[in-house]
C-alpha cells in the first residue's frame, strides 16, 4: 500500500521513491505528440535538425523506443513558455506549438527504422558546460529510462573544458559528441548496450 | 524449450535472494530495478553494461537539468482527466476514482507538473495497433489521459478498471491489471515513468517487471490503497495513489511557478 512514511532518522531524504517501471510497448496513443520534434520555432535562423538511431546490445535499432529532449535556448536562458502540447478545446486534439515561442522541449518516437528526428534551436552554453541538449530515453525492455547529452561539436576549446566530458575515457567520449553532417545537421546515435555504447548519466 | 512460468518463479526467487544477501551484508536498499533483469526478457539487449557517469548536481546550479519544461492549461483540456467522458457513449467496465499527491523525496507537494496516464481497457485490450491480445477493444474508451498537479500536489484521474493482460514474455505470462504513469518533475532528473497496481492482484507473485523491483517494500510503493473515502457514490470506486520522485532538484528557489 502506499505509505508516504517518515522512515529516515537521520533526516533530509525523508520520503522514499516510487520505483520507476518500463514504458512498456504500448505507449504509441498516449505520449508521443504530434509534431513533437518540431521544437524550433518556425524559421528562426539558430534552427539546428539533431537526429539518429537508437541501437540495442545486438545493433538492432529500436522501433518502439521514446526520446525527450530537453535545452536552453541558443543565449542559454532556460525556456519557461509553455505549449509544448497545445489542445484545441473543441476537439480534445493537438494544435502543436505555435511556431513563435520556445519551449524547449521535445518528445519524439522512434520510427519502424528506430530513427528519431527533431528540429530545435542550437543550445547556448550555461556557466562552464559546454552547450548540449539534455536527453532522456524510454524504450519497452528499459526498466529505468536513461539520461546522456547531445553535445554539439565545433567549439573544441569548450567541449574539452566541458567538466562531464572531460572525466570520460577519451575512448568513450565521442558517444557524447553528435557528428555535424552538413551545417545545422547533427547525427547522434544512441547505443543502449555493447561496443559503441553511449555513455549515460546519473545525477545525484 | 518454451520458457515456463516456473522457469520464471526460479530465476524471480533467485534475484531476490541475491539482492536480500547484499543487503544483508551491508549493500543500500535499491529502490529501482536493475536495468538488466533477466527474467525481464526484453531487458536483456537493451540495458548498458558500463556503469554512467554520476553527475553532482550541487556543484553546478547551472545545469539545465536543474529546470523542466513549463505546462500551462493550454497544454490539457477541461476533461483530459476525466478517460470516460472522451467517446460518445459510455465505457464498458467498473468506473474508478484515482488520487493522489506529487512529491519529492522531502515530502514536499511538486506543483503545475504534468502527469500522462494509459492503460488497458476493462477486457485487458490496449487501443494500439500492434496490441496483439485478442480481446474486445471498447469503441467509448481510448485509455489515455493527462493532467497537471495543483497548488498541493494532487493529480486526479477518473477512468477504467484496466484488466489483467497476457503478454509473451514466457509462456501463459499474464500482466496484473495497472496504469501506466508518466511525471514530471521540477527538474529534468526527477522524471519518472511508471505503472500503479491495484491492491490483492493475484498475478502479482508471477510478474517479472513487478518484481524486477527486487525490494518488497519498494515494490508495495506501487500499489494504490483502496480510499472509501475517494470513492463516489452512485459512480466509482476510489483509489489513492501517491508518487514520489526521486532525482536530485534544484533548491526551493524553483518552487515558484
Amino acid at each position: 500500500m502506499t505509505d508516504i512514511a517518515m522512515t529516515d532518522p537521520a533526516g533530509g531524504r525523508a520520503v522514499l521513491p516510487t520505483p520507476s517501471q518500463t514504458v512498456g510497448p504500448f505507449y504509441g496513443y498516449a505520449l508521443p505528440v504530434p509534431d513533437g520534434g518540431n521544437i524550433a520555432p518556425v524559421g528562426h535562423p539558430d534552427t539546428v535538425t539533431v537526429h539518429g538511431h537508437v541501437y540495442d546490445g545486438k545493433g538492432d535499432p529500436l522501433p518502439d523506443a521514446l526520446v525527450e529532449l530537453w535545452g536552453p535556448a541558443p543565449d542559454g536562458s532556460v525556456p519557461t513558455a509553455t505549449g509544448s502540447m497545445r489542445r484545441d478545446p473543441a476537439s480534445g486534439g493537438f494544435v502543436g506549438r505555435n511556431g513563435l515561442e520556445f519551449t524547449g522541449w521535445g518528445r519524439i518516437q522512434t520510427d519502424a527504422d528506430g530513427h528519431w528526428v527533431a528540429r530545435t534551436l542550437r543550445p547556448g552554453a550555461r556557466g562552464a558546460n559546454a552547450p548540449y541538449l539534455a536527453v532522456c530515453v524510454f524504450a519497452r525492455g528499459l526498466l529505468v529510462h536513461l539520461f546522456t547529452r547531445i553535445y554539439l561539436p565545433g567549439d573544441d576549446a569548450a567541449l574539452a573544458a566541458d567538466p562531464v566530458l572531460s572525466r570520460v575515457g577519451e575512448g568513450r567520449r565521442s558517444t557524447l559528441i553528435a557528428e555535424e553532417q552538413s551545417p545545422a545537421t547533427y547525427r547522434f546515435d544512441i547505443h543502449l548496450q555493447g561496443e559503441n555504447e553511449t555513455v549515460f548519466l546519473e545525477y545525484r | 524449450m518454451a520458457l515456463t512460468q516456473h522457469d520464471i518463479d526460479e530465476e524471480i526467487a533467485a534475484e531476490r535472494d541475491a539482492y536480500e544477501q547484499r543487503v544483508a551484508a551491508g549493500a543500500p536498499v535499491e529502490h529501482h530495478p536493475d536495468r538488466g533483469y533477466a527474467p525481464y526478457r526484453s531487458s536483456v539487449l537493451r540495458h548498458p553494461q558500463q556503469p554512467p557517469v554520476g553527475i553532482d548536481v550541487t556543484r553546478d546550479p547551472e545545469l539545465v537539468e536543474l529546470s523542466s519544461p513549463a505546462w500551462g492549461d493550454r497544454d490539457i483540456t477541461e476533461i483530459d482527466n476525466d478517460l470516460t467522458r472522451q467517446h460518445d457513449g459510455e465505457p464498458i467496465g467498473e468506473r474508478i476514482t484515482v488520487e493522489g499527491r506529487l512529491l519529492d523525496r522531502d515530502g514536499r507537494p511538486v506543483r503545475g507538473q504534468l502527469v500522462e496516464i494509459w492503460q488497458a481497457n476493462s477486457a485487458g485490450r490496449y487501443a494500439h495497433q500492434r496490441e496483439q491480445h485478442d480481446a474486445p477493444l471498447d469503441p467509448n474508451f481510448t485509455g489515455a489521459g493527462r493532467t497537471i498537479t495543483d497548488d498541493h500536489g494532487f493529480y486526479r484521474f477518473t477512468t477504467i478498471q484496466p484488466g489483467p493482460y497476457p503478454w509473451r514474455n514466457h509462456t501463459n505470462a499474464w500482466r496484473p491489471a495497472h496504469i501506466h504513469f508518466s511525471v514530471f518533475g521540477r527538474s529534468f532528473t526527477q522524471r519518472l515513468v511508471t505503472q500503479m497496481y491495484f491492491p490483492n492482484d493475484p498475478l502479482f507473485p508471477y510478474d517479472p517487471i513487478l518484481h524486477s523491483v527486487t525490494d518488497q517494500a519498494a515494490r508495495d510503493r506501487l500499489v494504490a490503497a483502496y480510499d472509501h473515502s475517494l470513492s463516489v457514490p452512485e459512480f466509482s470506486l476510489g483509489y489513492r495513489w501517491d508518487i514520489v520522485l526521486d532525482g536530485p532538484s534544484a533548491t526551493w528557489m524553483e518552487e515558484g511557478r
